[in-house]
Order: structure tokens, then C-alpha cells, then sequence
């Protein structure tokens, strides 16, 4: 069936053309972090002075300090609550409210950022207003407002991973007598756990990079990492951003093509193990 | 008929399971939406909050002021109205070019070798873990008048005065379509890798020419793909803020934008909610289209 592979000469050249697309900026982004020159498209001789500089802009260590503990707390907070909602949404979807509940699962995922943060902060103001609490804007609110941006994520990552769990192990444990939240976290949860780190791993990146619900959601004290980068590129180019945006780049490619080939030998093991199990049973 | 079994399971705990995610949802996601909608049927005033309340009960009489000057300011104004349609069009050509560059990707990545496939998805995936502030910082040093574009070309030959780009509706839409291309190329890729090529071979076998039978038999079972893919770029695309503050320019006008301005110089509130309600109203749609076709492909897993 010659007459069904595609050209390859076709293939090579859109795939090609859309590659470059996506890493040639990039790539250019972190070679000029090497420039020494101030002027960062005019190439003026290798230096790596823009990464000391990094290391004595206290401004700029402090925000990413507060960043990286915000995204830690987002990250497990928006794991425990999306697990709850993606279990939910896949095995008991037959509640009368379900469509409104799937919609406030979904409707996160495109609605604009600009719309979802004044949202809270309205209602962070109006509960100040009426309770007295939250005192102000800081790092709780930018958490929630995190939370929340995350846990569509991890929801529909988990639901269609418990989805497609075979129902014969939790079965069984039920059939030997374990309580139905034993059940959960024994059986259940540890066959998820691969999507559960895939969100972890997504809601902490999504929040270290969140510029435009947090702007809304902070307060005095509380300037994030993106905060000051967007302050300054805002301005034009600047040769420490590039410095910045490199470590940043090498950081999450090494973490995501690691973990991809984890998950991929974590998984192929699994399948064969689950294989031999069923043969034998 | 087995998920009705299971929530036997949980015979007294079965509404905490599900009321506890269901109402952080209602408390974060929809009632704040409900404030927007009642602060913007309130004044602008000095003070916290720096709006007024909508209610108040005064010698046992309860009054409601509703103010609806800011929605007929809206509409009796030409620049919003403009934002609106600039918005909607900016959205519309970025997410034609994104599925015009997507749809061919996408394509040659489901028809590669199984092996290759993972790796080439990884490809596509990796920017967008990658800060998207950064990404879209990235484009400056390209697109300024002495960026690497213009350098190229007029070394090239083509040119011999550089193209304006950075800060005009040009570098927006490279902007969008670099960002929201992942968000086009996945639906389509899920579409198109479990599509049976059986259907293909049988095009071909009476004696359909390659381009007929892709547009009668390819493209019509990736349609779901080309909505949602459509849907995941063209919504957050209208509200988008970052990149027409960063590679557009003064004369770029998009809601966001507007919204923003409103809220951050202008102090206005009453006003930034207004803003905020007519684009969800505008969003309304393709909202519901999306939630449409969400279930639709959860339904599909089962």
C-alpha cells in the first residue's frame, strides 16, 4: 500500500518548517544570553556576565523565592482537590447537577485570565467586606486563584486515567472486604499515581508562570517572579532576562525529558506486569 | 451499568464525595462570577470598596439600585464597540493560522512512525511547559526593527528598509499563533492517530485521487478535532492580555487590554466588570460549544 504513506519529502518539510516555528526563538533567546553586549540582537562577544548579574539582583531572587513556594503549595493543593473532582467526574457522574459541575471543570481550561481574575478578587473583596477575612491580598489569595487555574488540569487528566483503570482489582479488594475509602487510596490511587504526578508536575509550572491572575490577586509584598520579568520586558529587551529565561528553559526541557522517559519505562513495565498477572490468573 | 454499581459503594459518603469538590468550584469559580455581574450594576466611588453596594435597607425599606449608565456607556461608545470587533477578528485570524499551520503538523505527526510519534508530541508539548512569558518575550529580539528577522532579510537581499512588526497587529498574531499552537495541534493529533486508515485504503481502491479522498474522508473525521482545537485557541485568544501588551502596539485594541486599563489605571471597577460581563456574553458560544464537545469525547472514553 505505497499509495497510503504520505510524501515524505512533504512530511520533512512541514514538520521542519513548523519545528523551527516553535524552537527557533528559543534557541536564539539563549544563545544572545551568551552576548555580551548590552545590546542584546547586536552579537559583541561571549560572556557570561549576565548570569552573575542574576545572582546579585535581589529584587529578582526574592520573587522567584516566593514563586517557587506558591507553586509548591498550588501544586499539592490543586493535586488533592483535582484527584477529588477527576474521581468524581469519572465514576459518579449521575447526579442531577453533573452537567454544571463538568462545566465548572471545563469551563476554566479557555475562559480568559482577565475574566477569572477579577472574579476573585471581587470576591476576595466582598469576603473582606463581610467576614473580615482574608485580610487584604498576599500570598493566600494568589494561592486559591492558583488552585483554581490548576485544578481543571489535574481533574481531567485523572478522570481519564481512572477511566480507563480496570475495574477487576478494585473489584476484588471490595469482594475481600475493604471499605470503599481503603479501597481508594490502597488500590485506586496508586494505579492513578503517574497522572497525579503529571499534574503536580504541570500545576507547578502553570503557577511559577501565572502573570495575569496573579497580578490581580497580590498585594504589597507579594511581587512574583513573572511580575518583575513582565515589569521589565515590558520595556524592551534586556540582557538579563535572557540570562533568566535560559536557566528557566534548560531546567523544564532536562524535567520534562526525563520524566518522559521515566514514565514511558514506568509504564511499559507496568503493562507487562499486569499482562503476566491476568495470564496467570 | 457499572458506575451505577459503584456509587453503591458509598452509600452515606457518596454526596460528601461529590459535594466537597462541587462546592469549592461554586465558591471559586461561579459565585465570583456572579459579583462581576452585580458590581456592574454598581457607581465608582472613593473608598473601600471602591464601589457602591447594590442593596441597602434603610427605615425598614430594602431598596436595590441597579445603575446601568456603564452598559449604556458601553454601547453608545464607539471605541468599546471597536475593541469588540477588533478583538473578535484578531482572535478569528490567529486561530485560522494556527489551524493552517497546526492541521499539516498534526497530520504528518500521526501518520509517522509509531516510535517517532511519541517523541514528535513531546516536541510540540515541551514549549508549553516552558514559561509562556518567556516564549512570548522571546519574539521581541526577533521582531524589532533591528531584530534577527530584519537583520536576516536585508542581509538576504530582500528588503533594504526593515519591516515594522514589533509593536503592530503583525507581531500579535505571530505572538498567538506561537503560543495557542500546541492547544491546535493536540485535539487534532488525537483525532487523526486513531483514525482508521482502512477508510483510506478503500478511497483509494475505487479510485479516489490523494487529495479527494483526504478532503472527503480525512478532513470530515478530524472535524471534532478542528473544533476543539479551534475552540482551546479562538476563546482564551479574545481575552488575551500579555502578548498585545508586549508585541502589539498603542493602536492594538483588545478587550483584555481594555479591561485591564480599566481596572489597574483607571480605578473603575463598575467598569472593568461591565467590560468583563460583555465578554463573557461574547464568549457564551463558544463556551457552551466547548463544554458540548467535552462531554462528547468523555463520553467517547467510556
Amino acid at each position: 500500500m505505497s499509495t497510503m504513506k504520505p510524501s515524505k519529502p512533504l512530511s520533512f518539510a512541514v514538520l521542519g518548517f513548523g519545528y523551527a516555528f516553535l524552537y527557533l526563538p528559543i534557541v536564539l533567546l539563549v544563545i544572545y544570553s551568551f552576548n555580551e553586549s548590552k545590546l542584546v540582537t547586536v552579537w559583541s562577544g561571549f560572556s557570561t556576565k549576565w548570569y552573575w548579574a542574576l545572582l546579585e539582583d535581589d529584587e529578582l531572587i526574592n520573587a522567584a523565592l516566593l514563586s517557587i513556594k506558591i507553586a509548591l503549595m498550588t501544586a499539592t493543593a490543586a493535586v488533592v482537590i483535582g484527584t477529588w473532582a477527576g474521581f468524581v467526574m469519572a465514576r459518579l457522574n449521575r447526579f442531577r447537577l453533573f452537567p454544571l459541575f463538568a462545566g465548572m471543570i471545563n469551563a476554566p481550561l479557555v475562559i480568559p485570565e482577565v475574566i477569572q481574575g477579577i472574579s476573585l478578587l471581587l470576591l476576595f473583596v466582598a469576603m473582606e467586606q463581610a467576614f473580615g477575612w482574608p485580610e487584604g491580598r498576599g500570598v493566600f489569595t494568589i494561592w486559591i486563584g492558583h488552585v483554581m487555574l490548576c485544578v481543571s488540569y489535574v481533574a481531567i487528566v485523572v478522570q481519564s486515567r481512572v477511566r480507563e483503570l480496570n475495574r477487576s482489582l478494585e473489584e476484588a479488594a471490595m469482594d475481600l472486604g475493604a471499605r470503599p475509602l481503603k479501597v481508594f487510596f490502597v488500590i485506586t490511587l496508586p494505579l492513578i499515581s503517574q497522572a497525579l504526578v503529571s499534574g503536580w508536575l504541570l500545576s507547578f509550572t502553570l503557577s511559577l508562570d501565572d502573570l495575569v491572575l496573579t497580578a490581580f490577586l497580590s498585594g504589597p509584598g507579594s511581587t512574583t517572579l513573572p511580575m518583575v520579568i513582565f515589569s521589565r520586558v515590558r520595556l524592551g529587551l534586556n540582557p538579563e532576562m535572557n540570562a533568566l529565561a535560559t536557566l528557566f528553559i534548560i531546567v523544564v526541557s532536562v524535567g520534562v525529558v526525563a520524566g518522559n522517559l521515566y514514565m514511558r519505562s514506568v509504564q511499559r513495565k507496568r503493562d507487562r506486569e499486569m499482562q503476566l498477572a491476568f495470564n496467570q490468573a | 451499568m457499572k458506575s451505577l454499581n459503584f456509587s453503591r459503594w458509598f452509600p452515606s459518603g457518596r454526596t460528601t464525595v461529590i459535594g466537597v469538590p462541587f462546592l469549592f468550584l461554586f465558591v471559586f469559580f461561579l459565585l465570583p462570577f456572579l459579583l462581576v455581574v452585580g458590581i456592574s450594576f454598581s457607581q465608582q466611588q472613593l473608598g473601600i470598596p471602591p464601589y457602591t453596594p447594590l442593596t441597602k435597607i434603610e427605615d425598614d425599606v430594602f431598596t436595590l439600585v441597579l445603575n446601568v449608565g456603564h452598559y449604556k456607556f458601553m454601547l453608545g461608545d464607539d471605541l468599546y464597540f471597536a475593541t469588540y470587533i477588533s478583538s473578535v477578528q484578531m482572535a478569528f485570524v490567529s486561530t485560522v493560522l494556527c489551524l493552517l499551520i497546526g492541521y499539516p503538523m498534526a497530520y504528518y505527526i500521526a501518520r509517522a512512525s509509531e516510535s517517532a510519534r511519541d517523541t514528535l508530541m513531546m516536541m510540540v508539548m515541551l514549549p508549553f511547559w516552558t514559561s509562556y512569558l518567556i516564549r512570548v518575550y522571546a519574539w521581541i529580539g526577533i521582531l524589532k526593527n533591528d531584530g534577527f528577522l530584519n537583520q536576516f532579510l536585508m542581509w538576504l537581499g530582500v528588503i533594504d528598509t526593515p519591516l515594522r512588526l514589533y509593536h503592530t497587529n503583525w507581531g500579535v498574531y505571530i505572538g498567538m499563533v506561537f503560543s495557542y499552537l500546541p492547544f491546535m495541534i493536540m485535539p487534532l493529533y488525537a483525532h487523526l492517530v486513531k483514525m482508521d486508515l482502512r477508510l483510506l485504503e478503500a478511497a483509494y481502491d475505487l479510485g479516489a485521487r490523494p487529495w479527494k479522498a483526504f478532503v472527503q474522508v480525512t478532513l470530515p473525521l478530524s472535524k471534532n478535532g478542528i473544533i476543539a482545537g479551534s475552540l482551546l485557541v479562538f476563546i482564551p485568544a479574545v481575552g488575551e492580555y500579555v502578548i498585545p501588551e508586549l508585541l502589539g502596539g498603542s493602536d492594538t485594541l483588545m478587550i483584555g487590554r481594555v479591561m485591564w486599563d480599566e481596572f489597574f489605571n483607571n480605578m473603575d471597577w463598575p467598569m472593568a466588570a461591565t467590560v468583563t460581563c460583555a465578554m463573557v456574553l461574547l464568549l457564551l458560544v463558544p463556551m457552551a460549544l466547548f463544554q458540548h464537545y467535552q462531554a462528547k469525547v468523555m463520553e467517547e472514553v467510556k
